[in-house]
């Protein structure tokens, strides 16, 4: 496997999707190649870092809001059954 | 639901019963309604932000999705989970308010140009952990500001699947698009987003 080969299948690698001989191809390239290995270790810590990133707050007030849209929206469909 | 928990259901339907709660809903009853929208308004909130980076764009996307999702509930046949209903709704709110932004830029039908990606230009170690050396408002900056930068096209892609949890195949469904597309968009979103990383990640002189 060369190096344009692993960043084809990169995505598939990290999510676990690979087949267990293109996986194992894969790994092996990794062993010998530096710029590889930090290709698929800093995509993997990007990915990581979007995961664990702290939730966007819903402010009380947007959501407060919403609840008196929909509170309106429940009335108005009741009037009209 | 635990005795401690400090928001009690307002439906009376258990929890996981999502199924019963649509249908609940669709026959009328709105705290079932309700139940729904406490359980993914937050999400919905995030994926707008996410997407438009503003947050009034944000608040109307959420608003008009829960809306939406109701006036349209006799539509939903069950098909799909109830969410990636909702997100797929969400979703259309979000890229019609990046369009009406940059009307001639945002579409998810455009074929996306072939071509490398510049892997090869920004290789360098970022040390043990980025999340350790950022504080927690700089690093969520940070994020924010990369994002946004990144295509809609990318974008959205990379938050459903990877933000959101979202499968290739739902990702796929929501944006109406294949899922060779969604994979191939997606390996160029992370590719991208870590290009843009390195800059404020790389071990040496970060800035």
């Amino acid at each position: 496997m060369n190096c344009k080969k692993v960043i084809l299948e990169l995505s598939s690698y990290l999510d676990g999707a690979l087949d267990s001989s293109i996986r194992l191809d894969l790994e092996q390239h990794l062993g010998r190649c530096e710029d590889c290995r930090l290709v698929v270790d800093t995509t993997r810590q990007t990915i990581q870092i979007f995961c664990n990133a702290e939730p966007v707050p819903l402010p009380e007030d947007v959501r407060t809001r919403l609840h008196q849209a929909l509170l309106a929206r429940f009335r108005q469909k009741t009037k009209t059954i | 639901m635990s005795a401690t928990d400090p928001k009690p259901l307002v439906s009376t339907i258990v929890r996981d019963d999502e199924g019963l709660l649509v249908s609940a809903a669709k026959g009328g009853d709105a705290t079932a309604f309700e139940e729904l929208v406490n359980r993914y308004e937050r999400k919905i909130f995030r994926l707008g932000m996410n997407i438009t980076q503003n947050r009034e764009d944000a608040e109307d996307v959420m608003q008009d999705a829960f809306l939406k999702a109701f006036r349209n509930l006799d539509n939903f046949q069950g098909d799909s989970r109830f969410y990636t209903w909702l997100v797929r709704i969400a979703v259309n709110e979000a890229l019609m308010k990046l369009r009406k932004r940059r009307p001639n830029q945002v579409s998810l039908d455009e074929p996306v140009k072939e071509g490398e990606d510049p892997v090869f230009r920004e290789i360098e170690d970022w040390g043990p952990s980025p999340e350790q050396r950022f504080a927690q408002t700089e690093l969520n900056q940070i994020l924010n500001q990369v994002i946004g930068e990144l295509e809609p096209i990318f974008r959205v892609v990379f938050l459903l699947r990877d933000v959101e949890g979202l499968s290739t195949e739902e990702s796929a469904q929501i944006l109406g698009i294949s899922v060779a597309a969604v994979k191939s968009r997606l390996l160029r979103a992370r590719l991208r987003l870590r290009m843009k990383l390195n800059k404020y990640f790389r071990r040496s002189e970060p800035q």
